[in-house]
C-alpha cells in the first residue's frame, strides 16, 4: 500500500484521494476478520479508526445540515450569539447566567453524593442483617427500596418540594428549593445505591465472614475490616455509574424553581425565545459527566486486570 | 517431647480440653451429625478420618460455633460453650480453626492477615501485635512474605500463613479442617511439617484429614466417621492395621485402593 506515499511524501491531493479510499476500504474489510485490529494498537487500526471516526461524523453532519428545518433548528438551538449570552447571563434583561447556574448542580451532587453513600449503607446493612431483632426494620428497608426504586424520580422532587413546605412545620418547611430537590435525589438514590451495596456484600464469600468470625472480631468488627472494604471494592464502577446519573438528574429540581442550569436555561428561552440555552446546559453537564466516565472506565479496565493478573498465579 | 509447654497449657495438663455429649446437627431436614460423642485431652492430637460427607467438617465448625448444633453439648476447657448467653467470640479466640480453602483476607498484607484478630478482638497494641507476627512469621519461614498480598503466594505459602494467622491469637485448641486437601501434593509436606513443629510444642489439635500416613503418625488417637456417626475410634496403630468394624475396614481397603496409603 505504502509504496507511492514513501516515495512521494508530500503527494498532491488528487493523488492522495482514491489511495486513501481505497485504503479505507481495504481496512473496513480486515477489521471484520475478527476483533484483535479493533483493539490491538498499531499505526494501521489507528489510522482505520481515525477514517472510520471521520466518515461516519461527516455523514451525521451532512445529515444535520441538509436537513429541510436546518437552518431553523441551527438557528433555535445554535446559535452562537444566544448561547454565549444564556452562559454569562444578564440580570437586567432578566435571564440568569447558565455557567453560574451550574454551581448549584455541582453543589446538590456533592452534598447528596455523601448523604446517599451513607443512607444506602445503612439500608444495605439493615436488610442483609440476620437478628431476629431487627426483623421490623428490615421490612422497613424493604419496603422503602421498593417504594422509592418504583416511583419515577420527578414524582419524589414534586412530592418533597411542593408537599413539605406545605406542611407548615418549623424549619423543615421554611428551606430553599435546592434542599428539597436534594433530599428528594437522596431518598430516590439511596434505594438504588443500597442495591449495589448488598450486591457488594453478597460477592464476598461467606468463607470469608467465617474466617473473620472464627478469629473472634465480632459481626461490627468482621463487618468493617473484612466484608466492606472487599464489598466496596467490587462495586466502584456500578456506584461511579450511578453518581453519573446523579450528576444530570441535579437538572430535576429545576421543576421546584431552583436557578440550576437546566432552571437558568428554561428562563432564558421563555425571555428570548431560543433554545440555545439548553445547548449550552448539555454542553455544561457533559463537561461534568465526562471526566467521571473516563475514570469509571480506567478504574473498570484497572479491577479487570489485578483480577486477571490474580488468576494467572 | 522436652519442647517447653505455655504455662496456660500447663493447667490443662490431664484434663479435656474439648469434650463432645451426644451432638446432633442437621442442615434442614437432612441430618449431618447423629449423635457424636467424643474427647480431646489437653495436648493431644486426634484426627479425624472418613468419606467427604462423613461429617467431620461440620464436626469443626461446631465446635468453633460457626454452626448453631441441632441438639446435644460441647464443653471446651471445662465451659459449656452450647450454653444459652455464651460470648461466642470470646469462645473463638480460644478455638482457633485452619480451612481447607485457606480463606485469607485477599485484600490485606500477610502481616495484616496475622494482626488484624490480636489488634481488634483482643485489643493489643498495633506494634507489639506486627512484633509478635513476624517471630511467627520466621518461625514458619514465612519472614519474607509478610509484605506480599495472598494472591501472589502459593498455596502450601497461603495456608501456612492461614495457620501463623489462627496461632496469633494464641488459642488453647487448634482445628485443622483438611488443610491439605487443597494443595497440589508437592506443598503438602510443608503445611504438614508446620503442624508437626505445633504438635510437637504440645498444641491440642483436631484434625480431619485424608492424609492417611499423616495421620498415622501424628495423632494419639484416630476417629473414623461415617453419615455422622463415630464408627471407630482408636491409636492409629490400632486402627490403620486391625480395624474392628467392617465398615471401617472397607473405607480403609477403597483407600488403599486408590493409593492414598
Amino acid at each position: 500500500m505504502g509504496g507511492g506515499l514513501s516515495t512521494d511524501p508530500l503527494g498532491t491531493p488528487s493523488a492522495m484521494g482514491p489511495t486513501a479510499g481505497a485504503q479505507i476500504a481495504g481496512s473496513f474489510g480486515t477489521t471484520g476478520r475478527g476483533p484483535r485490529l479493533l483493539s490491538g494498537g498499531g499505526r494501521r487500526a489507528a489510522v482505520v479508526s481515525t477514517a472510520s471516526t471521520i466518515v461516519v461524523l461527516a455523514g451525521l453532519a451532512a445529515i444535520f445540515w441538509l436537513a429541510p428545518g436546518s437552518e431553523a433548528v441551527r438557528h433555535t438551538f445554535f446559535d452562537p450569539q444566544d448561547m454565549w449570552q444564556s452562559l454569562i447571563g444578564d440580570p437586567k434583561k432578566g435571564y440568569y447566567s447558565v455557567g453560574a447556574a451550574i454551581w448549584l448542580n455541582i453543589r446538590m451532587f456533592l452534598v447528596g453524593e455523601v448523604l446517599i453513600l451513607v443512607l444506602a449503607l445503612v439500608i444495605a446493612l439493615t436488610r442483609q442483617s440476620t437478628s431476629p431483632v431487627t426483623f421490623p426494620f428490615r421490612v422497613l428497608a424493604m419496603l422503602y427500596v421498593d417504594f422509592f426504586r418504583g416511583v419515577p424520580l420527578l414524582l419524589v422532587v414534586f412530592a418533597i418540594g411542593l408537599g413539605v413546605p406545605a406542611l407548615r412545620l418549623p424549619f423543615v418547611s421554611s428551606q430553599s428549593s435546592a434542599v428539597y430537590g436534594v433530599a428528594a435525589l437522596v431518598l430516590s438514590y439511596s434505594a438504588y445505591v443500597s442495591e449495589v451495596y448488598r450486591a457488594g456484600l453478597n460477592s464476598v464469600h461467606q468463607s470469608q465472614v467465617a474466617a473473620a468470625r472464627s478469629l473472634g472480631l465480632s459481626h461490627a468488627t468482621a463487618l468493617r475490616y473484612v466484608i466492606l472494604p472487599q464489598a466496596i471494592r467490587n462495586i466502584v464502577p456500578p456506584l461511579l455509574n450511578d453518581f453519573i446519573s446523579l450528576q444530570k438528574d441535579t437538572a430535576l429540581v429545576s421543576v421546584l424553581g431552583a436557578i440550576e442550569a437546566n432552571g437558568a436555561a428554561q428562563i432564558y428561552s421563555s425571555t428570548v425565545f431560543n433554545f440555545s440555552s439548553f445547548t449550552v446546559a448539555a454542553i455544561l453537564f457533559l463537561i461534568l459527566t465526562i471526566p467521571l466516565a473516563r475514570f469509571t472506565d480506567r478504574l473498570i479496565a484497572a479491577d479487570r486486570r489485578r483480577r486477571l493478573a490474580g488468576a494467572v498465579r | 517431647m522436652s519442647m517447653p509447654q505455655p504455662a496456660a497449657a500447663h493447667e490443662l495438663a490431664g484434663t479435656e480440653a474439648i469434650k463432645i455429649e451426644e451432638l446432633h446437627k442437621s442442615f434442614g431436614a437432612s441430618p449431618v451429625l447423629r449423635g457424636i460423642s467424643m474427647a480431646v485431652a489437653a495436648h493431644q492430637v486426634v484426627c479425624l478420618i472418613g468419606a467427604s460427607g462423613s461429617g467431620k467438617s461440620t464436626l469443626l465448625r461446631c465446635i468453633n460455633l460457626l454452626e448453631p448444633i441441632s441438639a446435644g453439648r460441647i464443653v471446651l476447657l471445662g465451659q459449656d460453650v452450647t450454653a444459652p448467653g455464651t460470648d461466642q467470640n470470646a469462645v473463638r479466640r480460644n478455638v482457633g480453626i485452619v480451612f481447607q480453602s485457606y480463606n485469607l483476607f485477599p485484600h490485606m498484607t500477610v502481616l495484616r492477615n496475622v494482626t488484624l484478630a490480636p489488634e481488634k478482638a483482643l485489643g493489643v497494641p498495633k506494634a507489639q501485635a506486627q512484633e509478635a507476627a513476624r517471630e511467627l512469621l520466621t518461625r514458619f519461614g514465612l519472614a519474607d512474605k509478610q509484605a506480599e498480598y495472598p494472591d501472589r503466594l502459593s498455596g502450601g505459602q497461603q495456608q501456612r500463613v492461614a495457620i501463623v494467622r489462627a496461632m496469633a491469637m494464641q488459642p488453647q485448641i487448634l482445628l485443622l479442617d483438611e488443610v491439605t486437601s487443597a494443595l497440589d501434593p508437592e506443598l503438602v509436606a510443608e503445611v504438614l511439617d508446620v503442624i508437626r513443629e505445633l504438635a510437637a510444642g504440645g498444641m491440642t489439635m483436631l484434625i480431619a484429614t485424608h492424609e492417611m500416613g499423616f495421620a498415622k503418625d501424628i495423632a494419639g488417637r484416630v476417629c473414623f466417621l461415617e453419615d455422622g456417626l463415630i464408627i471407630e475410634e482408636a491409636p492409629p496403630a490400632e486402627l490403620f492395621s486391625d480395624p474392628k468394624d467392617d465398615r471401617t475396614r472397607r473405607f480403609l481397603r477403597r483407600i488403599v485402593e486408590a493409593g492414598r496409603m
